[in-house]
């Protein structure tokens, strides 16, 4: 099995922290060796978040440097831009469609960046580029609030070493009872996306 | 099986297999996690303690009494603790105590960049640093025996990379004899606990020699691991850059001190003579480096790596490449991305500290700020701190200005925890020392920006128990304040008239604004959001300066000003009402409004 890097990217209380717990203990089950990044505090809920999560044979470093995402994975489209010197070239992005405007943008003073903006970056750095309707997706499962785990769904199709098995167990452990359902309706939707 | 743990989990763990009694701390990024795990293994008493000094002294209090104890704070609360941590390495200990420090190199969360492995030299208190989670547990272990066996106390250090990094680890159990009953004798010992200089003049030798001692046990250290490679190049690194150092030269050799205070001369020596390079890789100071530069070995080390900020592979690499240790790699530059939007930390809607600024900005004075949430006040569009420098500064501040005859007024502003921190003293001597110094304490129920810790305020302790409640008010006159007023501070005509009193007082004043944190279960429960209504909405834009990230902007736009008109977010608003009060054209629907509409 080969190591990759995940950088897992979003805005605080979208649920990012989620996905890159997911994503770990995955990397444990199929029995890689997994190291995991992130920095807590500073009221990081509207704020920019990231988390690192590297799968390998051994692991030394747990962060991820400059150019070397296997993976970018993040929740939010603008974020998705403020990472994009961290992806390998010809790495995989896979960007929700989710668009929180930060407050310069929500006032009038800065502007959002276009769909055709971010493409044109990302087709800069690899081909592997998708925006995945991570909204639509969660809401059609069942609730909105899925919306990362149809990204994990969507990731989880590219790493084909790992049964789905291992992702539908780690998932049901991880959210709240009564929601299961729903997050696994969202992550087998978001899995026949890619 | 082997399990992710972050290193903070993985500290509580190993204090939990390591026998532990007592824990105590204050809460700071990088190391709240630390006693928030902790106070899961029912076996320890953990605590909160209002600040580092009183943590450390509740440690050393259990030490002396003859318990493994702990202490853990981030990096500058060893400075709040640091007159606790020289007298105890003067005493020593009965049973183990260890210091957990968490050290924020980059200042994630922090005001400052430092290296704590200076206090351990300082004070001559042997310093562990582990490189992952699995050392991180094991070194407390380590850490109490090194304790016990020296009868000294022990700094753990580790620095965020190690806090919040998770990685495999074994778990291991707990002796059973660590929860022993018997009752303790509390074992009398003047001459060596009783600092007086008499006595502390006789123990100053004893500590020069113990660290002497101590740097010859660290030659045979379990922890500190030689690892022969190609003599071309030998690295001495420690800590998280241990790992770093790896990923960028697998084929180097290495000497990874776990113990990096106080050295040991013979291995260092020995591994220095068998390569031809010998490079120290370490985050900030050049602790390490200067330590083997004393030894008469020649090393390069900063002239290399900067001093400022972290390390990661990628640093280590590029620097490594520049000086000739490391072949150039292939990298293609990033792509040219056009200036972002930023997205920093901001007050989150329905925050109750919006609404203070607001008014501060309103009656134009000058606010001296403190750490916790409210610090994000000083970011635009509420730009509404003036100064932040650590905890329980902004009084102290306030006064100093006030005295020194500044034409506009200074207003201290301080939440419920730090003031209990170091803010108390503080407004203690603007009573004292009379100044004109209005303090504002902002309580909102909880210590929040570490995550809502519970605090002498709260009425619960760190393990749920419930406790009493501070009374703010019968404190402030406690400490010589006779002018004390609490406000409702969703309520800005209440803030600005308390405020405005509070002002014209001649001496010095106290406002508490208080009202729980909106994220706070108790606050969610009241969320309602509330609208805007575009008929009376002109985009005038002034609710926009009260920063609230659930206002935004709309597509409408007023047909005779041709300005946007405001929305509000549904998802976002708790219905906190401050816009409400701002609008001058009545535009946003107050909540009971809401119910009639």
């Amino acid at each position: 099995m080969k190591a990759i890097n995940f950088l897992v990217v979003g805005v605080g209380g979208q649920g990012a922290l989620l996905a890159s717990n997911v994503l770990a203990e995955v990397g444990v089950r199929a029995g890689f060796d997994v190291k995991k990044a992130e920095v807590h505090g500073m009221s990081q809920r509207g704020g920019s978040v990231n988390s690192h999560v590297r799968w390998g044979e051994d692991v030394k470093s747990p962060t991820i440097s400059q150019g070397e995402a296997d993976v970018l994975f993040s929740l939010e489209k603008l974020e998705s831009l403020r990472y994009v010197s961290m992806l390998r070239r010809g790495g995989v992005a896979l960007v929700g469609e989710f668009k929180i405007p930060p407050l310069t943008v929500s006032s009038g003073a800065d502007a959002y960046p276009t769909d055709n903006e971010i493409a044109h970056i990302f087709e800069q750095v690899t081909d592997d580029f998708h925006f995945i309707p991570t909204l639509t997706l969660a809401k059609e499962a069942g609730t909105s609030r899925a919306h990362n785990v149809v990204l994990l769904g969507a990731l989880s199709s590219l790493v084909e070493d790992v049964p789905e098995e291992i992702w539908l167990e780690v998932i049901a452990e991880r959210v709240p009872e009564k929601y299961v359902e729903v997050n696994q309706a969202a992550f087998q939707a978001g899995r026949l996306v890619s | 099986m082997q399990k992710l743990y972050s290193g903070n989990e993985a500290i509580a763990r190993g204090a939990y297999e390591s026998g532990v009694k007592l824990a105590s701390a204050y809460p700071g990024t990088p190391s709240t996690e630390i006693l928030e795990t902790m106070v899961q293994y029912s076996e320890i008493i953990s605590e909160w303690a209002p600040n580092e000094k009183v943590a450390l002294d509740v440690a050393i209090g259990g030490a002396y009494a003859g318990v493994r104890s702990i202490a853990v704070m981030k990096h500058v609360g060893l400075n709040v603790a640091a007159d606790a941590f020289f007298y105890v390495s003067m005493t020593g200990i009965e049973g183990g105590l260890v210091i957990v420090n968490a050290d924020d190199p980059d200042m994630h969360s922090s005001q400052n960049e430092q290296d704590n492995r200076r206090y351990a030299k300082f004070a001559r208190v042997p310093c562990l640093e582990p490189s992952d989670s699995q050392e991180a547990k094991d070194m407390v272990g380590a850490a109490f025996e090194i304790s016990e066996r020296f009868d000294t106390p022990v700094l753990l250090r580790i620095t965020t990379r190690i806090a919040h990094s998770h990685t495999l680890i074994e778990l291991g159990e707990r002796p059973a004899e660590a929860d022993d009953d018997t009752p303790l004798t509390y074992r009398i010992d003047r001459t060596k606990y009783v600092m007086v200089p008499g006595n502390a003049r006789k123990r100053h030798p004893i500590i020069e020699e113990r660290i002497k001692e101590l740097s010859q046990f660290a030659e045979d250290f379990a922890y500190n691991l030689v690892e022969m490679g190609s003599a071309e190049l030998g690295i001495v690194t420690n800590g998280i850059t241990y790992q770093y150092a790896q990923e960028v030269f697998p084929r180097a050799s290495f000497l990874r001190l776990g113990m990096t205070y106080p050295l040991p001369p013979a291995l260092i020596r020995d591994f220095a003579a068998k390569v031809d390079r010998l490079v120290v890789i370490e985050e900030l100071d050049p602790f390490l480096e200067e330590e083997i530069r004393l030894m008469g070995i020649p090393v390069e080390g900063k002239s290399i790596f900067p001093i400022v900020g972290e390390l990661d592979a990628g640093v280590v690499r590029d620097c490594a490449t520049q000086a000739g240790l490391h072949p150039p790699s292939p990298t293609a530059s990033p792509p040219p991305i056009p200036p972002l939007p930023m997205r920093p930390p901001l007050l989150c809607p329905g925050c109750p500290h919006r609404g203070v600024f607001h008014i501060t900005n309103k009656l134009k004075v000058v606010v001296n700020g403190d750490i916790g949430c409210y610090t994000l006040g000083f970011l635009p569009p509420l730009s509404a701190l003036h100064t932040c420098g650590c905890m329980g500064a902004s009084i102290g501040v306030a006064h100093g200005a006030n005295k020194a005859g500044a034409k506009q007024k200074n207003v201290a502003v301080i939440g419920d925890s730090t003031f209990f921190h170091t803010g108390m003293p503080a407004l203690l001597n603007t009573a004292y020392n009379k100044s004109d110094t209005v303090t504002i304490i902002l309580d909102n129920r909880t210590t929040a920006m570490t995550g809502h810790q519970e605090n002498p305020a709260t009425g619960f302790t760190l393990s749920g128990k419930p406790t009493f409640e501070v009374d703010f008010e019968a404190l402030s006159r406690a400490l010589g304040i006779e002018h004390v007023s609490t406000v409702d501070a969703y309520d800005l005509e209440e803030v600005e008239t308390a405020l405005r009193a509070a002002l014209d007082v001649d001496g010095p004043a106290v406002v508490i604004a208080k009202r729980a944190c909106a994220l706070l279960p108790v606050a969610r429960k009241d969320w309602m959001p509330i609208e805007i209504n575009p008929e009376q909405c002109n985009g005038c834009g002034l609710c926009f300066k009260i920063g609230c990230p659930a206002i935004v902007r709309s597509e409408e736009k007023d047909a005779k000003t041709d300005r946007f008109l405001a929305e509000i977010d549904p998802l976002l608003c708790t219905g906190c009402e401050i816009c409400a009060q701002v609008c001058p054209r009545d535009a946003i629907y107050f909540r009971d409004e809401m119910e009639i509409k």
